[in-house]
């Protein structure tokens, strides 16, 4: 088989870009989302539950779709960005990242709340008998013991944010360089003759990553089990 | 010999903590709270030392613990511990958790799972930066520095309760909670914690407040007891004077009434008797590993106990002892509960009715109390414990 050509390098390289800030900048939203779910007692939970899991059930180009029309030039939060902050998301690797984070988004807070719920509250309320504010309670026993399941949304979203095709393609279009990441390049590999051979490592790599971000939030979750279990 | 529990006397000696408050009050409950369907009323002054929250479950000593220990907020009243007020309705003060400084001991442990043991110990000094107790002291105290470097899941349940009794400890606490901290845990292990905790009640001089309905546990440790019984302060009072009380018995079921007397080791026979010295005579037990001297205390259960009128000659049990008849109580059943005097203690007898009319029991009336042979329980004797003179 062939080596990698540069059109096929810049495609790997963007998505990991794209993939790398989707998932960093939205773990705190997700932690913070995961939190209300499994802890909070407000009104509208379910409602939030929902329009979290929304994309997952969508169809990703009414996502995308619904992505341009807000966060596009003319959107209304895409126009106060632009004009405020000069930051443009439609049609630019940072929109792709915005559409993968929102696509990655129900998995994370999936596997984070999944790992809040298996925390015993009891174990906080023995820290603060012990002397701990909310806050180091928080920070020294809820988040060590939910470490491995924040860890496993993290990677999960990572390998979604790398796949993501229609709603970023919708949203930010298939520029060479800019948003043509893995998945686009490999349609757009489709679409010309004689593209298959490149089309097919970028879905033998896309494979390849997608199991193992399986197999290691697999092996986060087993982890997660066994420290709650070991009482 | 009716005599099925001997315990270690807290030791006399310097505590290294002063009495708490006016007139030697530790600890000052006087709250109500509504709890669901559950009342809770209840108020009692208790002083330093072990003060026993004895009563059937459902009768709300865990909410009432948890309530000084601020995780239930009663609706009224006043709590405060060695006069220092932690939660007083009126006055709109309520101490959060973290700041009331109470060492809280759960039932089930709840030890942290991703931390050693010994940083389990050391949690609340790394949480509040305060220096509370000796580690090595409280590792030697509870007999846990083998395990320092195990996780919590590697532990049996004996092992981590004297670690989470350790943990609370060395929070440098103004007084200890225990939630029946031997309730989950099968007579084996108890009897391998119980040594301990006498131990740390003579050896700290922290006060305790301790849930329990286990009326061995009670005699062994309390020097107080608080009997609630739905929500309310049945009675309240010196455990040595509240456990040859009559009208416990109803609470405490016939089985498990019974007096309990302090006693000092008298003579070590050599034959395999150990004879101590109440107030009213001398009791020989089974040889109790104990120096000549060492304090302790012995349980005398009311069906132990028989009574006679004329001194009995020619009979096996070892264990008389000339008392009088204080009073009578009759309940429903045949049995009727006489509370004796024996020496500067009391002892409660269970007889029944017949007897009692046919040996004309009445306050006043001179008898002999035989204490019935019976096996000494491991677990009510303070013989895992080495005598420290």
């Amino acid at each position: 088989m062939e080596r990698f050509g540069p059109e096929e390098w810049q495609a790997v390289a963007l998505s990991l870009k794209v993939a790398f800030w989707a998932t960093v900048l939205s773990l705190p939203v997700g932690l913070a989302t995961a939190l209300a779910l499994a802890r909070g007692r407000f009104w509208g939970r379910q409602l939030l539950n929902g329009v979290v899991h929304l994309p997952l059930i969508l169809p990703p180009v009414v996502t995308g779709y619904l992505l341009l029309l807000t966060f596009g030039l003319q959107g209304p939060v895409g126009g106060f960005l632009d004009r405020v902050f000069g930051v443009t998301l439609a049609f630019r690797w940072t929109g792709a990242a915005l559409a993968a984070a929102i696509m990655a988004f129900p998995l994370m807070v999936r596997a984070m709340r999944l790992a809040i719920e298996a925390v015993d509250p009891k174990l906080e309320e023995a820290a603060s008998t012990l002397g701990a504010s909310r806050l180091t309670v928080f920070r020294t026993v809820t988040l060590p013991l939910i470490a491995p399941g924040v860890l496993a949304g993290a990677v999960l979203a990572f390998a979604k944010a790398m796949g993501e095709f229609g709603a970023t393609i919708t949203f930010v279009s298939n520029i060479p360089g800019e948003t043509r990441t893995i998945p686009s390049a490999i349609y757009a590999f489709l679409q010309v003759p004689g593209g298959e051979s490149a089309a097919f490592r970028l879905v033998l790599l896309s494979v390849a990553v997608a199991m193992a971000a399986l197999f290691m939030s697999e092996w986060l979750a087993r982890r997660i089990a066994a420290r709650i279990a070991a009482r | 010999m009716g005599v099925s529990g001997a315990v270690r006397e807290p030791a006399a000696g310097p505590r290294n903590r002063t009495p708490y408050g006016a007139r030697g009050v530790t600890l000052s409950v006087q709250i109500r709270a509504r709890l669901g369907a559950f009342d809770l009323d209840v108020g009692f002054d208790a002083p330093a030392g072990v003060t026993v929250l004895f009563g059937r479950s459902g009768s709300g000593k865990t909410s009432l613990v948890k309530a000084v220990a601020g995780l239930v907020r009663p609706d009224a009243g006043r709590i405060a511990v060695g006069g220092r007020v932690l939660f007083d309705a009126g006055a709109g003060i309520d101490v959060p958790v973290p700041q009331r400084r109470l060492g809280y001991v759960f039932q089930e442990g709840r030890l942290f799972p991703h931390l050693s043991v010994r940083d389990n110990l050391l949690y609340a000094r790394r949480v509040t930066g305060r220096r509370g107790g000796d580690l090595d002291r409280v590792v030697d105290l509870l007999g846990i520095a083998p395990l320092l470097a195990r996780r919590p899941g590697a532990l049996s349940g004996g092992e981590a309760q004297r670690v989470a009794i350790g943990r609370a400890l060395l929070s440098d606490p103004d007084m200890l909670l225990m939630d029946e901290p031997l309730a989950a845990l099968d007579a084996a292990r108890k009897a391998e914690i119980l040594p301990y905790l006498e131990r740390l009640r003579s050896e700290t001089g922290l006060p305790i407040l301790y849930v329990s309905h286990n009326m061995a546990e009670v005699a062994r440790l309390a020097t107080h007891v608080v009997v609630l019984e739905d929500g309310r302060v049945f009675r309240a009072g010196a455990a040595e004077d509240l456990l040859s009380d009559p009208s416990m018995v109803r609470v405490l079921g016939v089985r498990d009434a019974g007096a309990v007397l302090p006693a000092r080791v008298a003579a070590q026979a050599g034959d395999g008797v150990t004879e101590l010295a109440v107030s009213g005579g001398r009791l020989c037990l089974p040889e109790i590993e104990a120096a000549v001297g060492t304090a302790l205390r012995v349980r005398i259960l009311a069906q132990d106990v028989i009574l006679a009128t004329e001194r009995p000659r020619a009979i096996s049990a070892l264990n008389i002892l000339p008392v009088t008849v204080l009073a009578l109580r009759r309940g429903h059943g045949p049995g009727v509960i006489v509370q004796l005097q024996a020496g500067g203690d009391r002892l409660l007898a269970r007889v029944t009715r017949r007897s009692a009319d046919a040996l004309g029991l009445a306050p006043g009336k001179p008898c002999f109390a035989v204490l019935k042979s019976v096996a000494v329980a491991q677990s009510d004797i303070g013989q895992r414990l080495a005598p420290e003179g």
